[in-house]
């Protein structure tokens, strides 16, 4: 598989990352290098062999239903560049 | 099991210019888990909160934090999977569906794409009586609700509360089984029905608790039976998502617009593209969402910060056995075991309260005249007030004892309805008024009989006309019943006079 400048420019703007056009050939080239490398590891017979989720055997936690957080809207609202009213203000967003 | 036969209803049919077409429709009903905390954090679900108040730091997707499940969210997912005898699923995962906006902070929605929770299940889609649609469903995922978006407080700003932020969803997505607009909205009518036996869901759509995305395809007669057939998706036409549905009304209106503007594409030549599109009800069409087309592509991973899902098939029979009786079955039971009607069963089987008011009322009763007095009185009122059946004045006791009254010959079923106002306004026991207030049936032949007798004697001329013309002896029924007051019983009048007069 090869990545092209087009999937790299789209792949950069669904992350929502800017990226100049005179940068897009390199990073072209590195999608191409660390798909390589996963290529390389598609190598690797692993048939029968179940996916690792976990390195330690450890089950999924779990929390009772019981409301123990919450009521600090200071506190959330502290890193917004800007809150109005209890709310995040932020550019309008219409579709 | 229930033997429930139905009929299977037709679907839709619209004509376009050229051809009949036909409708398919296929749903996704995002459902808000029933539950004191969010899927993921200990924040509380509680609608109508201060702005941001009922935000735990993973929700706003602070650095470092970690989502930690809701076990009792996982419990009503699989209690929903039971209530729609759906396959439950030991092993399950949460994935990321990667998009960005405003009301999203984390910049993805975990959710459930590989391995969702619950499998394949099905809803009875009642359409009248004895006609219904088996529809099928396809799968139950567990997800995060998104916040919310304010666009009309700022004419340059949007604000964003993130109380909703992580509250538990359960998706349920239906197969492409409905075929025209009534359908439809029958179909989360039931659903909803469901849900809110369940207890999982309170299927407030008001609120947005519940609401649908929809998928309409049309197709030409004969087609959809060869994708039944063969599952072969090609046989149907194209189809479009229509968002974001949250009235029954509306979702109507929109699949019927939906697949004019399809019909007209096709008819003229054209081609229907696969889409996104938003319901406008002002202006009554269907637009094209192309903000969402563009970040359709949406990454989905699993999430490397939750281990998979896995529960034991005890603690699922632990769930199972503790299910309460469904609508079908108890509708099956009211027709069954108190001889209603289906229409009467369906309506008190509406919701679980309206059923277990009737149940109280009917138990050791006419069940048949205690589901009349329900429907036809007791709703009719609590309608004109606006009021619920949680709200009635009247307790299922007293509809008990009117119903009693009525069939012991002591009051007739009108002045019933006197002694039920009475009841409704001041909340007094029916035995209690009748007694009070004097309005005891009056079943004593010989009072009614010397009435008769003095009405008669009172009235020769009218005695000739009504020996001439039979029907005229309605008359003396009247004016009996106006000397007693009402209180005679209508059948022992109507035969002395009869008997009086030689008729």
């Amino acid at each position: 598989m090869s990545i092209d400048l087009e999937t790299a420019a789209r792949v950069a703007k669904l992350a929502r990352i800017k990226v100049e056009e005179d940068q897009l050939p390199a990073l072209a080239e590195e999608f191409n290098t660390i798909l390589g490398f996963i290529e390389q590891l598609g190598e690797v017979d692993v048939e029968g062999v179940e996916p690792m989720t976990s390195v330690t055997p450890m089950a999924l936690k779990r929390r009772e239903d019981i409301v123990t957080d919450g009521g600090m809207q200071d506190k959330i609202l502290k890193n917004a560049p800007d809150a109005r009213e209890g709310f995040f203000a932020v550019p309008k967003v219409v579709e | 099991m229930l033997d429930l036969t139905y009929e299977t209803p037709k679907p839709k049919v619209i004509a376009g210019a050229k051809h009949d077409w036909e409708l398919v429709i296929g749903m996704e009903v995002h459902a808000q888990v029933s539950s004191n905390a969010k899927l993921f954090s200990g924040a509380s679900t509680k609608f109508g909160a201060e702005p941001n108040s009922n935000v735990a730091f993973v929700d706003a997707a602070m650095p470092g934090m970690l989502p930690v499940i809701n076990e009792y969210c996982v419990e009503q997912a699989v209690r929903t999977g039971l209530g729609l005898n759906a396959e439950i699923n030991l092993f399950s995962a949460f994935d990321r569906k990667n998009y960005f906006y405003p009301d999203l902070p984390q910049g993805y929605q975990i959710s459930q794409l590989y391995h969702p929770i619950v499998g394949e299940g099905e809803i009875l889609v009642d359409m009248g009586p004895g006609v219904a649609r088996l529809v099928r469903v396809e799968r139950i995922h567990l997800e995060q609700d998104a916040g919310k978006s304010i666009h009309d407080m700022d004419p340059n700003m949007s604000f964003v509360d993130l109380n909703r932020t992580g509250v538990a969803l359960m998706e349920i997505v239906s197969r492409p089984d409905i075929r025209g607009p009534e359908e439809a909205a029958a179909y989360v009518t039931k659903l909803r029905q469901i849900l809110r036996y369940l207890g999982t869901c309170d299927g407030n759509m008001q609120n947005g608790n519940l609401r649908a995305d929809v998928n309409v395809s049309i197709c030409r007669a004969g087609q959809y039976e060869k994708y039944m057939e063969t599952q072969d998706f090609s046989y149907l036409g194209t189809r479009c998502e229509i968002k974001n549905m949250n009235s029954m009304r509306f979702i109507q209106m929109a699949i019927e617009v939906e697949a004019r503007r399809q019909i007209a594409i096709v008819e003229a030549g054209g081609e229907v593209v696969q889409e996104t599109r938003l319901y406008d009800p002002d202006k009554n069409e269907t637009r094209s969402m192309r903000s969402k087309e563009e970040a359709h592509d949406y990454r989905y991973f699993p999430d490397p910060d939750l281990l998979p899902l896995e529960i034991e098939q005890d603690w699922i029979d632990g769930i199972k056995a503790t299910l309460p009786e469904l609508p079908d079955v108890k509708k099956a039971r009211f027709v069954g075991d108190f001889g209603l009607s289906e229409y009467d069963a369906s309506v008190l089987t509406a919701d679980a309260e309206n059923a277990q008011f009737f149940e109280a009322a009917a138990q050791g009763r006419d069940g048949k005249l205690a589901a009349n007095w329900i429907i036809n009185e007791l709703f009719g009122r609590l309608k004109k007030e606006d009021h619920d059946i949680a709200q009635s004045p009247v307790s299922p006791a007293q509809i008990g004892q009117i119903v009693d009254l009525i069939k012991s010959d002591a009051i007739s079923g009108k002045i019933a309805k006197d002694v039920f106002e009475i009841c409704y306004t001041t909340g007094r026991d029916p035995s209690e008024i009748v007694e009070t207030e004097g309005m005891k049936q009056v079943t004593d032949t010989g009072a009614i009989e010397s009435a008769v007798d003095e009405i008669i004697a009172a009235n020769p001329a009218q005695v000739e006309k009504a020996k001439a013309n039979p029907k005229l002896a309605g008359w003396f029924v009247g004016q009996v019943m106006k000397a007693t007051g009402g209180k005679a019983n209508p059948k022992a009048v109507n035969e002395l006079v009869a008997a009086k007069l030689g008729l």
